[in-house]
């Protein structure tokens, strides 16, 4: 407890800036280095900020009363002084409340009355509803389990890779007529580069456009059997995100895709470049190349895994750089249609819709 | 007329002469909107209260954007919290055409929403919390005492106690906090 105590002691100091500055330089490489004191940091900064939110809306809030009372005393706002007109009209209005009270006064005789009326015809069999939900229930577990053989058969027969394919990372669209996000050194020196979907459908895909020192690359999908995919369900945030906002990541670090969350842990990345942040999330190398999410369904940026100093801290491309990357791009005309797309159609949905709407968005990514 | 711009500024830093001017500025207007609308003059200073709360909580957080005039946001905030309240109790008006003009609120009173989910899940974690540790931390993260000042009030030996102390509940509070906030997070959006 008194460990914990030092601990949090300190913490809370590097918050608040009291530290001297070769404290906090020591303080900043443990953070870099030890995931769990990285993440009492974010978790201590969000428990901070909410106390100081609580804090200012309660004496905003107590202020706002005392205005109240003033300006009613000095009878610089009408507060419950009306006069002539204002209080006819106030009054007409109570009145007809009064009435809609009645109203439903009336409303709730009939529905007494409907209940009566149920209450003396004759009930249907218990026993035998639960007995027919429960044999429905029977099929629709046959049915789920013949539909996740299906499935497994399905994965089996398309998902096998082809021989020449190393295994790769993921990516993700970043405009429904085929082009993607990826990390640049998952194709590197590749000459065949294939995406595979969530459904196990595998594209040829070629290489638009490599920035090689922010490891991101631009692919574009040449293949016949794909078909555009319209409006996607995410945005791509141009500004920055705040430290200790949650996050999740889609990717494939196995065959099939798997969701892991986490925070935002720095606003800047590896050596302090302001390009990339840093994470505190699970990712391992099949992540790369993946997006990651906030709570609103909205890209803040790309996994790169091509540093990491700790387990469970990983680091980001941030958006913003998506978008002068495609500035770049469309200096070719023949990317000229390519258009990123701004709102989240998924935001306010829970994590579970928004994961279920995002996922067939997201793609493994192999070259040879 | 008053350089919204400093009043905004004024707000945020809760100088009261601002928290004043924009109150005495806007009250009337939307206590009119209320009682014309179904409701009573206490109704009105609710909302209206509370639609400032939205305005400070936005300017606190450094992003409102001047691309309407305050009269209009604030109007257009009382107007959407009235008419969901109507709705919640299952009483419906239409407010119609008014002078006033009306923005779109929707992403600010989203984040209002997510803003008040916050302030019950720390209000209640404070109350669940008990004596001393509520009035301890109270009054050195909200009223921002120093520890001295709280060792003594508190009948402490000395500051490094009380510091103890505070540090003790504070784990206690987060605790219980976190408990709340990530079950709060996961069930947005139903």
């Amino acid at each position: 407890m008194i460990e914990d105590i030092k601990i949090l002691d300190t913490v809370e100091r590097y918050i608040r800036g009291e530290m001297k500055p070769d404290e906090r330089l020591q303080f900043e490489n443990l953070r870099k280095t030890n995931a769990e004191i990285d993440l009492l940091v974010v978790e201590h900064t969000l428990f901070l900020q909410q106390l100081n939110h609580f804090g200012e809306r309660k004496s905003f809030r107590s202020a706002l009363n005392d205005v109240h009372t003033d300006l009613t005393e000095q009878g610089k706002i009408d507060s419950m002084k009306l006069k002539g007109k204002a209080k006819v009209v106030y009054l007409w209005k109570r009145y007809r409340r009064v009435a809609a009270i009645a109203a439903v006064f009336a409303g709730a005789t009939t529905l007494t009355i409907t209940a009566l009326v149920n209450a003396v015809s004759p009930k249907a069999d218990n026993a035998k509803i639960t007995e027919l939900s429960r044999d429905i229930q029977d099929i629709k577990r046959v049915q789920d389990n013949q539909g996740k053989e299906v499935n497994n058969l399905r994965k089996k027969i398309t998902t096998v890779p082809a021989p020449a394919f190393k295994a790769g990372g993921s990516g993700f669209l970043i405009d429904g007529k085929g082009y993607l996000v990826t990390n640049a050194h998952i194709i590197r020196n590749s000459k065949n580069i294939v995406v595979i979907n969530n459904k196990g459908e595998q594209f040829k895909a070629v290489l638009a456009k490599v920035f090689t020192d922010k490891d991101i690359a631009i692919l574009k999908i040449d293949d016949e059997a794909y078909k555009s995919v319209g409006s996607l369900p995410y945005g791509i945030r141009k500004s920055s995100t705040d430290v200790a906002e949650p996050i999740y990541t889609l990717g494939y670090p196995r065959n099939e895709i798997v969701y892991s969350e986490g925070y935002l842990s720095a606003k800047t990345g590896f050596n302090g470049d302001t390009l990339s942040c840093q994470l505190g999330i699970a990712a391992n190398r099949g992540n790369s190349g993946g997006p990651v999410f906030n709570q609103d369904g909205e890209v803040v940026g790309v996994i790169s895994t091509k540093e990491m100093e700790a387990e469970g801290v990983a680091f980001a491309i941030q958006s913003k750089f998506i978008y002068a990357a495609i500035d770049e791009l469309k200096k070719d005309t023949s990317y000229q249609s390519l258009k990123l797309p701004a709102k989240s159609s998924v935001r306010g949905m829970n994590k579970k819709d928004q994961v279920k709407k995002i996922q067939d968005y997201v793609f493994m990514v192999k070259g040879d | 007329m008053i350089d919204e711009k400093e009043l905004l500024t004024g707000l945020a830093a809760s100088d009261k002469k601002a928290v004043e001017t924009i109150y005495q500025e806007n009250f009337n207007m939307v206590q009119a909107l209320i009682i014309n609308n179904n409701g009573s003059a206490d109704d009105a200073k609710d909302i209206f209260q509370e639609a400032m709360v939205v305005l400070y909580e936005k300017v606190r957080s450094g992003s409102f954007e001047l691309n309407c005039q305050i009269r209009t946001f604030v109007y257009s905030v009382s107007r959407r919290l009235w008419l969901k309240r109507l709705q919640q109790q299952n009483r419906y008006s239409d407010p119609g055409d008014s002078m006033e003009s009306v923005v779109a609120v929707e992403e600010d009173l989203e984040a209002h929403e997510q803003r008040n989910a916050e302030f019950d899940m720390m209000e209640k974690a404070i109350n669940n919390l008990g004596e001393p540790c509520k009035s301890l931390l109270e009054a050195y993260y909200l009223q921002k005492q120093n520890m001295q000042v709280i060792a003594s009030r508190f009948g402490y030996t000395n500051a490094d106690n009380a510091k103890n102390q505070k540090y003790k509940c504070l784990v206690r509070l987060k605790k219980i906090f976190f408990t709340h906030y990530k079950n709060g997070n996961s069930d947005r959006g139903h």
